[in-house]
């Protein structure tokens, strides 16, 4: 009664809050590997929930209908989240953390794939849960494989394409140093040479990995340690800085994100323009597009042949607290069959894993860049797999950004990239 | 009523320190205080709770992690293991912006990591968090002065003020990055061609432009209805004595308009000290406009238990802040209310 | 003015002069304000203008610069309530207005009686009790979210509307008990002590004198706290259920036809919706506050 009542809230919250945090165990990634949940389940079967990120063109609802409709005992819940890919992975991450049996099977962005292996929150697709992938593009598993083991199940895929103007350049360029020979004509026509995504986000990661694997370098080596101290890594860095102190990359170049360096060719102000394969239908068909008839496309450029693209998409995966493992891999080859990959392509414009669609007459007949975009992806190299992938990103992105700008030299923002990315995977 | 009441809210700001009267009814001091304890105590209970379990929880789960390492990479399974208790060391990490080595140890962060980024995201911080406030303050009082006017279309003013507070923040980033695109509407309009999100000054001002936009209603509108608790009566007399308008605004506006400013102000500087969906849109961070809270979510994806130490900084950062700001600067809700209880009771 | 002869007239012509020197004065001021309240409308609205332009264009015409409406069309509204791809916009704005409904009355309810006790009652600890709600607003929000949702998870709460609620009402209160007891501290606490002598309990005494003289302050903080509501994304956009979300989770979700795409034309015509109920609230407590205020003047 003498100690002020008012008090007594506080002093509660403080027990509840200290009890909880007691509970919530450290919530962030002190995870062991989760052996037993990954034993687990293995052959439950029930109704389970797919979660993906916004189904922009609406074609997971019906693949959906049709599977309950077949399944009337394993029924899928669509799970749909937001647009925007980091707020995808961090709802993710916030499930698995809380080991959350709802999640049975995830879209997983490529990038992400071995930071949720090595965390093990994904089901190995091995023994019982084999997943044969025998059918699809080697690049795109390579970006479901984590330390040798597949994790996730490619579903969809894309390769960066080269939009040419076909009125002004009749054959477009196979090289990086002859698209550099051909700004000429760019100058000639008062308009930017070439322009990418520059802009310090994920695509100056896609772009800048591109630029030095199509120069021979790489970002990884195969046991995932950075190798970015080579005179190739230099060469393709180089050639995105020099082109942007020349000018052939226009001064905006570095504000550009997808859309505003698509906006930038439509409107006839670039020659060529390295991005997806979604431009393609909007350039063609857009009314206020300035290109509609003259939009040409190949494989972007690389140092003495096509360049390697960095590879998107995304992968299946099983999440190792399901509870229905068994309907999870069934689902998971429903939505990688032919048949699933087919109705992507052609209701989603969503490029397929199986190689043999790519020269499926009636597809190419419907999207007449897929020949291309198939010696694009066979090219591919993933983005970097690794664990670490949000440091590595960041490490290539301030860096690169930089590097471009010329306000570092090549030599030196290699070196910090270098040295950043070892910093990441020596661990805290 | 009206002459009674009239000068009143004029002397609660001379009031000041000292207690004018207590109780004259003969009860003992201390006992009424612990009567008056008890009532307020009920009467804080709901808010002290509710701030309890989504806020402190929080915070106190976040000290936890803070002394805890982050996971680190098994390199025989390729797997993540628990990182163990780690000290102070996430703390002393960020502030000497140390890394780790690849043969243990620590080294300078290099460019490129997040840890070699605290303190320039500290000086951004600090820069956004003065530039902002001093012009809403500014803007926001201006605003307030003319809205408090009498004239026909008030009511359409008041109305439109609020539109820019009322658009949700991730559509106002939206907009304006639309609107600072290169081919974008502002550098048609004014004729220019700045890479508005592609050099650190341009863009340091997009944010800071945005930022003001947006949030100048709310000053307003928080200093609009201070203005509008003081009697006309006041200017009138002030008026009467042949005060001019600048010192009427200095001596009966500012000081009486004081304690609904100084909360604005500190509401404000406290929002602008943890400013990110705006930046973490508009230019992603690039330009030297890396807030602490954009290098918290960015660090929350590389590892949990630094970020909750870097969270933990800005906690403390925004604190001093906060203290210096009732401290010296008289934000200060307590003394003068204190004051004024205990003058009337 | 013609006759400047006599002195009377002369007299009167000056009073004239001095009277519409007066005038001129006056009509100035007015004129100066309607400057400033033009130049105001202008600041706030120009870019939400753009908004609304490009609100009623054409998607192919995203990114036209000219000024005035072109390529007008509709389609970007029936895009953002368009049902058939999921999206829930409609559903989401009932979310926002109710959540941002309970925020506000809970949060100035509870923040009264804390405003009112920290403005007019003596008790111990009344800096503890300040700081600690102070401090409350100084963690960053981004590191509040993985805790919470833990926390949530463990009680089975998850993607429900208590768990929008809470955390808002934690995050509104803060300003709402200092807004509050800065008004408090304002307020002439003579008039509640005579009511008193009138023989009104204190509870009667607060309710019937105090808060209708409060009542623009309540009013103004009420408009701050649903705004502060309706605006609330980062917590919304981890811990809501396609059931519950609010609005500005909904506009994050709005997708291009195809990947990448930035479908900047839907985007801008939800803000347009969004903010049309915000306006129209605002007009329709534009009354109560200045009720409220010129009662406040009048005392």
């Amino acid at each position: 009664m003498k100690t002020p009542k008012f008090l007594l809230p506080v002093a509660t919250a403080g027990v509840l809050a200290l009890t909880l945090s007691a509970c919530g165990g450290g919530g962030g990634g002190g995870t062991t590997a989760g052996g037993g949940d990954a034993e687990a389940g293995l052959d439950g079967r029930g109704p389970i929930t797919y979660v993906q990120g916004k189904d922009n063109s609406n074609v997971v609802r019906p693949l959906i209908a049709k599977w309950n409709a077949a399944h009337p005992n394993e029924k899928v819940t669509f799970k749909e989240q937001t647009d925007q890919a980091d707020q995808q992975h961090d709802d993710l991450v916030q499930h698995f953390q809380a080991k959350d049996a709802g999640y049975d099977v995830v879209d997983v962005d490529v990038v992400w794939t071995a930071e949720f292996a090595a965390k093990g929150w994904l089901q190995p697709l091995k023994d019982k849960m084999a997943f044969d992938t025998s059918a699809m593009l080697k690049p795109t598993v390579d970006s479901g494989t984590y330390k040798g083991t597949l994790y996730a199940a490619p579903q969809t895929s894309d390769g960066a394409l080269l939009y040419y103007r076909k009125d002004l350049v009749p054959t477009p360029p196979k090289t990086w140093d002859e698209m550099m020979s051909m700004c000429s004509i760019a100058k000639q026509n008062n308009i930017g040479c070439y322009g990418g995504q520059l802009s310090k986000y994920e695509g100056l990661t896609v772009n800048a990995s591109e630029a030095i694997n199509s120069a021979g370098g790489s970002v990884l080596d195969k046991d995932g340690k950075p190798s970015l101290n080579t005179a190739e890594a230099k060469a393709g860095l180089e050639n995105l800085a020099k082109a942007y102190a020349d000018g052939n990359i226009p001064k905006e170049g570095i504000t550009f994100q997808e859309e505003l360096s698509r906006q930038a060719f439509q409107s006839g102000k670039l020659l060529f323009l390295r991005n997806w394969p979604y431009v393609y239908n909007l350039a063609t068909t857009e009314g206020s597009s300035a290109v509609k008839d003259k939009l040409g496309i190949a494989p972007i450029p690389g140092k003495d042949g096509p360049g390697a693209s960095s590879l998107g998409g995304h992968n299946l995966a099983v999440s190792v607290y399901s509870k229905n493992k068994a309907t999870a891999l069934d689902f998971l080859k429903f939505m990688t069959s032919e048949e699933t990959e087919k109705f992507y392509a052609t209701q989603g414009s969503l490029a397929p894993v199986l190689g043999s669609l790519y020269t499926d007459a009636a597809l190419v007949k419907k999207l007449p860049y897929l020949p291309v975009l198939k010696t694009s992806i066979e090219n591919a190299v993933p983005r970097p797999v690794t664990p670490f992938y949000p440091a590595v990103t960041k490490a290539i992105q301030e860096n690169a950004y930089s590097a471009i700008k010329g306000e570092k030299p090549v030599d030196s923002a290699l070196s910090d990239m270098q040295k950043s990315i070892e910093s990441a995977g020596a661990g805290s | 009523m009206a002459t009674e009441v009239g000068p009143t809210p004029v002397k609660a700001p001379a009031s000041g320190g000292a207690p004018i009267h207590h109780g004259p009814k003969g009860v003992g001091e201390d006992n009424k205080i612990l009567s008056q304890g008890k009532w307020a105590s009920w009467l804080l209970a709901p808010t002290i709770i509710a701030l309890a379990v989504v806020i402190i929880y929080p915070i106190i789960s976040a000290i936890v992690m803070s002394f805890q390492k982050d996971a680190g990479l098994d390199p025989a399974t390729g797997l993540f293991t628990a990182g163990g208790p780690a000290g102070v060391q996430n703390y002393v990490n960020w502030i000497a912006q140390q890394c780790s080595a690849p043969a243990g140890g620590t080294v300078a962060c290099p460019p490129g990591t997040l840890g070699a980024q605290f303190w320039s995201a500290t000086a951004t911080t600090f820069f956004f968090t003065v530039v902002t406030v001093a012009f809403e303050t500014v803007l926001g009082f201006w605003m307030a002065m003319i809205m408090a006017r009498a004239f026909k279309g008030r009511s359409l003013v008041r109305a439109a003020v609020l539109v820019p507070w009322a658009i949700p923040t991730a559509v106002t980033a939206k907009l304006w990055f639309f609107i600072f695109a290169f081919e974008g509407i502002a550098n048609k309009l004014f004729n220019t061609s700045i890479l508005w999100t592609g050099s650190e000054w341009p863009a340091k001002w997009a944010v800071v432009i945005a930022d003001v936009w947006k949030t100048t209603p709310f000053m307003a509108l928080l200093i609009l209805a201070g203005l509008q608790m003081i009697p006309a009566e006041v200017y009138e007399a002030a008026k009467v004595d042949g005060a001019t308008a600048w010192q009427r605004f200095r001596l009966i506006t500012l000081p009486l308009v004081k304690p609904a400013l100084m909360v604005a102000i500190l509401f404000r500087t406290l929002d602008a000290l943890r400013m990110f969906d705006l930046p973490y849109i508009l230019t992603g961070g690039a330009n030297n406009t890396t807030t602490l809270s954009i290098l918290v979510i960015n660090q929350i994806r590389q590892g949990f238990n630094a970020a909750a130490a870097l969270s933990t900084i800005t906690f403390i950062i925004i604190f001093l802040v906060a203290f210096i700001f009732v401290r010296f600067l008289g934000a200060n809700v307590v003394e003068q209310s204190g004051a004024t209880g205990k003058g009337k009771k | 003015m013609t006759a400047a002869t006599s002195s009377a007239t002369s007299l009167r012509a000056e009073q004239d002069r001095g009277r519409r020197k007066a005038q001129n004065k006056e009509k100035w001021a007015q004129g100066r304000t309607y400057i400033s309240a033009a130049v105001i409308l202008i600041w706030c609205l120009a870019p939400a203008y753009w908004m609304v332009v490009t609100a009623f264009r054409e998607v192919g015409f995203t990114y036209d610069t000219s000024i005035l409406p072109t390529h007008v069309t509709l389609d970007n509204f029936n895009t953002a309530f368009d049902t058939s791809f999921g999206n829930r916009f409609g559903q989401a704005l009932l979310n926002s207005v109710f959540i941002g409904g309970v925020v506000t009355l809970v949060s100035l309810i509870i923040g009264v009686f804390a405003a009112y006790a920290l403005a007019r009652l003596n008790f111990r600890f009344k800096y503890m009790v300040l700081g600690f709600i102070l401090g409350a607003s100084m963690f960053p929000g981004v590191a509040l979210i993985t805790p919470l949702f833990q926390l949530f998870t463990n009680i089975g709460w998850m993607g429900s509307y208590q768990a929008l609620i809470i955390p808002n009402i934690s995050f509104v209160l803060p300003l709402t008990v200092y807004t509050m007891t800065s008004f408090f501290r304002e307020m002439p606490w003579e008039l509640e002590e005579s009511a008193r002598v009138d023989g009104c309990t204190q509870g009667q005494a607060f309710r019937k004198v105090i808060m209708p003289l409060a009542a623009p302050a309540i009013f103004t903080t009420a408009i701050l706290a649903f705004i502060s509501s309706w605006n609330e994304f980062l917590i919304a956009s981890q811990l809501s259920s396609d059931a519950t979300q609010p609005v500005t989770v909904a506009i994050a979700n709005f997708a291009g036809a195809q990947p990448n795409q930035i479908p900047y034309t839907a985007i801008m015509a939800a803000g347009t919706i969004v903010t049309i109920p915000l306006v129209i609230l605002v007009l329709v407590f534009q009354r109560k506050i200045v009720a409220g205020l010129t009662a406040g003047a009048v005392k």
